[in-house]
């Protein structure tokens, strides 16, 4: 079945299963690793990427599913040398230990602040409920997504 | 995780859907946002043969003003259910229960029409259909018929949906001003109920449970307690009636039952019952 897509701004061409799911093609298809595979369940949201702009979980779509869309993973955040302004403040703000849930983490809050760019604190943590950190507790990951939506106000 | 092998039909109309529903019969699953279908298809505790995928039926994606009711399509987001304005204004209880499904990624692609169709008697959008007193539309090869939501569902995962029908349009009442409430009781984000309980009061009380039985349920004996002029905290006691709740690791059945009475009394409390 074949599978056309623009990921991060590049149009791809495949022929895949129709059981391929969106998160392996984007790995092991395309080559962008960025996007982590972590329950497979749909439960953690490492492997959160932005479909037509909307935060999904890759691991619960099929690549089919995804047939003309646009995709945005982590890679396709920064531009031109310079951390798009949620990694610049998950950055500043160590929004991370492991790293493990960055990725995700962060086109979760990228989706978030598109759909509610002025959040309280409390709705950013109910906005980032799919998806799971073990390390952090997720202060330091509020306080950064708290910053971005500060950071774009001002 | 990976699903079984399948064969992938991509329907370009209901009457697509519903042809290749009737040459495939068994074999076949209808693949909506795929957010119930997936995680059992990963599981291999779902095997289908071939995959009809109508989640491109934009036809079927509407939120309508229908005189005394809102007619949504079936393949409506979750995330277009709660961010309505016309629900918020005529049947604010659907937009809230859509907003706790699941979380932001599920609401994202997950549709009511899947949820419904799947039946899942832990899901918060049946139950909330149910005291609503909803009806469904069914359309096969024969055309369209209506189904009322106490008659939907008919088994743990199983609707009164034939083999070759689609599930097209949900039809809620208009319950401008009626006092509802939507009790979930979960230990984790993002989680199914553990018990749930949807009331809405809109001259009678209609009650649904989440996770008391094989199917979503309507709460009969609160009903009628409260018809015949039980205040809420008596109607409340009779909430686990003719209920089986299962046992699973969250809690034992006599917790469930336990569950379902609190949460009950809470609801109409709420709702103003």
């Amino acid at each position: 079945m074949k599978v056309a897509v623009t990921v991060n701004g590049t149009k791809q061409e495949h022929e895949v299963e129709p059981r391929t799911l969106l998160v392996h093609y984007l790995r092991e298809v395309v080559g962008l690793t960025g996007t982590n595979i972590g329950c497979d369940t749909s439960s953690c949201g490492a492997c959160t990427v932005l479909l037509d702009g909307q935060s999904v979980k890759s691991c619960t779509v099929l690549a089919v599913q995804a047939d003309g869309a646009e995709i945005t993973t982590i890679e396709g955040l920064a531009s031109d040398g310079q951390l798009h302004p949620m990694q610049e403040a998950f950055r500043q703000h160590h929004g991370l230990q492991c790293g493990y849930c960055t990725p995700g983490m962060v086109m979760a809050a990228v989706s978030l602040l598109d759909e509610n760019p002025a959040p309280t604190e409390a709705e950013v943590r109910e906005g980032l409920e799919g998806n799971l950190c073990r390390c952090t507790g997720y202060h330091n990951i509020v306080k950064a997504v708290l910053a971005a939506a500060e950071g774009a106000a001002s | 995780m990976i699903p079984a092998k399948f064969d992938y039909v991509r329907a370009g109309s209901a009457a697509e859907a519903i042809a290749a529903l009737g040459e495939h019969g068994d074999e076949a699953k209808l693949l909506a946002g795929g957010h119930s279908l997936l995680p059992l298809m990963k599981l291999r505790l779902a095997t289908p043969a071939v995959l009809v995928d109508v989640g491109r039926l934009d036809d079927l994606r509407y939120i309508r003003d229908a005189g005394d009711q809102i007619a949504i399509g079936a393949l409506t987001r979750h995330h277009d259910l709660e961010t309505s304005d016309l629900l918020a204004e005529q049947c604010p209880m659907l937009r809230h229960v859509a907003h706790l499904v699941g979380d932001p990624q599920v609401r994202h692609r997950g549709t009511i029409g899947g949820s419904l169709a799947h039946a899942d008697p832990a899901s918060d959008l049946p139950a909330a259909v149910l005291a609503l007193g909803g009806t469904l539309v069914a359309r096969g090869p024969d055309g369209e018929r209506e189904i009322a939501a106490t008659e939907f569902f008919t088994g743990f995962l199983e609707s009164a949906l034939a083999g070759d029908e689609l599930l097209t349009e949900i039809r809620v009442p208009k319950v401008p001003g009626a006092g509802w409430s939507y009790q979930k009781f979960n230990r984790r984000a993002q989680d199914w109920a553990i018990v749930g309980v949807a009331a809405v009061r809109n001259g009678t009380t209609g009650v649904a449970l989440v996770n008391m039985g094989t199917t979503p349920l309507r709460a009969t004996a609160v009903e009628e307690a409260l018809a015949g002029g039980a205040s809420a905290a008596e109607a409340a006691e009779r909430a686990d009636e003719g209920t089986e709740p299962t046992a699973d690791l969250n809690a034992s059945e006599e917790y469930r039952r336990h569950l379902a009475r609190v949460l009950t009394r809470r609801a109409l409390e709420e709702a103003g019952a």
